[in-house]
């Protein structure tokens, strides 16, 4: 154009931008982006109290109430102190003596798991439960000491060997949930807030109002996402390795590979969630509904295995299961990639369906 | 002089309310231009189309001899754009957030030079939430200047400023214009206008109605002065008809008691009323007189105020 040549102030600064550009790859866009998206995680302290210390607050309090404890020595009642005293024979009972009324009381209320109470004809009537396992075994329990005490004799010599190996104790079946569950919270929450923070405050806008290329405004949160990655896998696995004992069996190449995939479908997810949203309240709304069922089905905290079987293709269906078992058999049985291959099939297609579904509806003002 | 921007037959219609209703624009090189006009008149849609922010109905937008749809990327690199109200992260420093904008751009000053042109060398490690509302509007000016634009886009950049900030900004302004960028500005403040802006288009409803130098506008209406004044008591009232009567004055308004006179002579028309209130026996308990201003233009034209909606 004549005249925009013509001004020398502009063709100075045509002249500048057509320079080649010496510049670090510190101030490469992407590098800025992602650093910015780290800089405002760090500085919000709620933040880094959820995603960081929140997980180990909850493996700890859940590791130590659910902690391999010397067989439970079990509370019972007993109405006469003849039955009391042949019950005290075993050490597996906590025998109190209680009037009848007492006892009655103290089973109702759960202080006790059975009752003892002479029948006729010298009879015992053990009153518990049967619907509760401490009843049950105070049950067989209460039967045998008092069978013995009356002069029973075993006719067949049993002994026990002890097994508590690392690997079957809760609180092995609890860290890869842990992992899974906080994996899936900070990549939905973290994309989910700051995007639809951004939007609301016309800082996407204003983003896109300037050379940026798009992909590197969604790319930089990926990035910052693969960062904090390592801080949060580290954290979870190392707390739960070094303070309860938990095994990691499988190779650690492949749980790295596992944690990133789930965490880029997680973060997909997170992304398809803020793609319209314009006001926090809606998103948060939209979090919770996508991943508070998981919580409960996909087992974090108990086996899915435990919802009835028609239920089971949806819930093998959903990414926090796909991603706990497979973050399971690699921890606990030592699996390789080979064995989890249908996990990462659905951790994969849901990365792919999101993302895709996300670009296309993603609004950016 | 060719023109830095044409804007030809645009229209922009959102649900039920037509924001843009067939606009032409041409803003020259170098210059300085206003776009002025009360809230909903349309201003901020126009200069997001020519943003490239939201796509017109229809029309054509043609910006430094280019358009957003086959050079959009080349255009963005010779903008300057500052939003109205986009809030910058909080927790983010002055520098770290000049310094992210600065790497979206082949060229211009670094993060410092950028800061120290708006003057804020002072803060540059304070957050952005810990800004008075002058500094953030001066951050989002560096913003605007990393890129080294041709052509800056400044949407109400003074709304809701104390007038030490204002004023700090229109120096701002003004030395941007020195350095030869092409500035399209909307404002609702006549004055501001008027100090910055080498042409100003005043729209309303969409439309422009009126556009010009300030001078030129304020000339067109034909009145070099406004007289302001209020008299009597609750006994007796103003006969206004009589008012029309005295040599200059072009036109009355009344309204809760305070009376305005558009006047060409103030030197005549001002003993010219004396004696007139004097006849009808009024005593007089407010008189003010004002150079007409293009906030007279637009109640002229309009018979509206511009900031009463």
């Amino acid at each position: 154009m004549s005249d925009i040549s013509a001004v020398p102030e502009l063709r100075a600064r045509e002249a500048a931008r057509k320079a080649p550009r010496p510049s670090a790859w510190t101030d490469h866009p992407l590098a800025q982006l992602t650093l910015v998206r780290f800089l405002e995680f760090i500085r919000e302290p709620e933040a880094l109290f959820w995603v960081f210390i929140f997980p180990i607050l909850l493996a700890a309090g859940l590791g130590i109430a659910f902690r391999n404890r010397p067989a439970d020595v079990l509370k019972i009642a007993a109405v006469t102190p003849q039955l009391a005293q042949s019950l005290r024979q075993d050490k597996l009972l906590d025998v109190t003596e209680l009037s009848g009324a007492a006892a009655e009381d103290a089973l109702r209320t759960g202080k006790v798991a059975l009752a003892a109470v002479p029948g006729p004809n010298g009879s015992v009537v053990f009153r518990y439960d049967d619907t509760n396992p401490e009843g049950r075994t105070a049950r067989m329990l209460a039967d045998r000491a008092v069978q013995r005490a009356a002069g029973r004799v075993d006719p067949v010599n049993s002994t026990d060997q002890l097994l508590r190996e690392p690997g079957s104790r809760y609180i092995d079946f609890l860290i890869p949930g842990l992992l899974g569950m906080n994996l899936m919270g900070s990549a939905i929450w973290g994309m989910g807030f700051a995007i639809v923070d951004a939007r609301r405050k016309k800082l996407m806008k204003r983003l896109v109002a300037t050379p940026m290329p798009r992909h590197y405004f969604l790319l930089s949160f990926v990035l910052s996402r693969l960062l904090m990655l390592v801080v949060e896998v580290g954290l979870v696995l190392g707390f739960g390795t070094i303070v309860f004992g938990v095994p990691l069996r499988g190779s650690a190449i492949d749980l790295v590979l596992l944690c990133v995939l789930a965490s880029m479908s997680f973060s997909a997810l997170g992304l398809l969630i803020a793609s319209r949203a314009r006001t926090i309240e809606a998103a948060s709304g939209l979090m919770n509904v996508v991943m508070m069922p998981m919580w409960i089905v996909s087992g974090v905290f108990f086996s899915a295995q435990r919802f009835p079987d028609f239920l089971q293709p949806v819930i093998k269906a959903l990414p926090l299961t796909a991603a706990i078992d497979a973050l399971r058999m690699n921890m606990l049985q030592g699996a390789g990639l080979g064995p989890v291959a249908s996990q990462m099939g659905v951790l994969g297609v849901w990365l792919v369906v999101c993302f895709a579904l996300a670009l296309k509806l993603f609004r950016w003002r | 002089m060719a023109g830095a921007l044409q804007v030809r037959n645009l229209r922009k219609a959102y649900k039920d309310v037509v924001a843009v209703d067939g606009l032409d624009l041409e803003v020259r090189l170098g210059e300085c231009f206003g776009l002025l006009g009360p809230n909903g008149a349309g201003k901020t849609t126009t200069i997001e189309i020519c943003e490239g922010l939201i796509a017109a109905d229809s029309g054509e937008v043609e910006m430094l001899g280019m358009r957003w749809d086959s050079n959009s990327s080349e255009l963005r690199q010779r903008l300057g754009i500052q939003l109205q109200d986009t809030q910058l992260a909080e927790k983010l420093t002055v520098f770290e957030t000049v310094r992210l904008f600065r790497s979206f751009y082949h060229a211009g000053p670094s993060a410092a030079e950028a800061i120290a042109l708006v003057q804020l060398e002072e803060k540059q490690k304070s957050r952005v939430g810990t800004l008075s509302g002058g500094q953030k509007q001066r951050l989002a000016m560096a913003c605007a200047l990393v890129g080294d634009p041709d052509f800056l886009f400044l949407d109400e950049p003074t709304t809701g400023l104390d007038p030490q900030a204002r004023r700090q900004l229109w120096d701002l302004i003004e030395e941007f214009k020195l350095a030869g960028r092409t500035i399209l500005l909307t404002t609702h403040y006549m004055d501001e206008a008027e100090r910055l802006c080498d042409r100003v288009a005043i729209m309303d409803h969409g439309k422009i109605i009126a556009l010009g130098t300030p001078r030129e506008l304020i000339a067109s209406i034909g009145v070099e002065h406004v007289v302001e004044f209020s008299a009597g008591g609750a006994s007796k009232t103003l006969t206004v008809s009589a008012l029309r009567e005295i040599e200059g004055v072009r036109d009355v308004k009344a309204e809760n008691g305070s009376v305005q006179l558009q006047v060409t002579e103030l030197h005549r028309a001002v003993p010219a009323l004396l004696a007139e209130l004097d006849r009808q026996g009024l005593p007089l308990t407010e008189l003010r007189t004002h150079s007409a201003s293009l906030e007279d233009v637009f109640v002229t034209l309009t018979g509206r105020r511009l900031r009463d909606e």
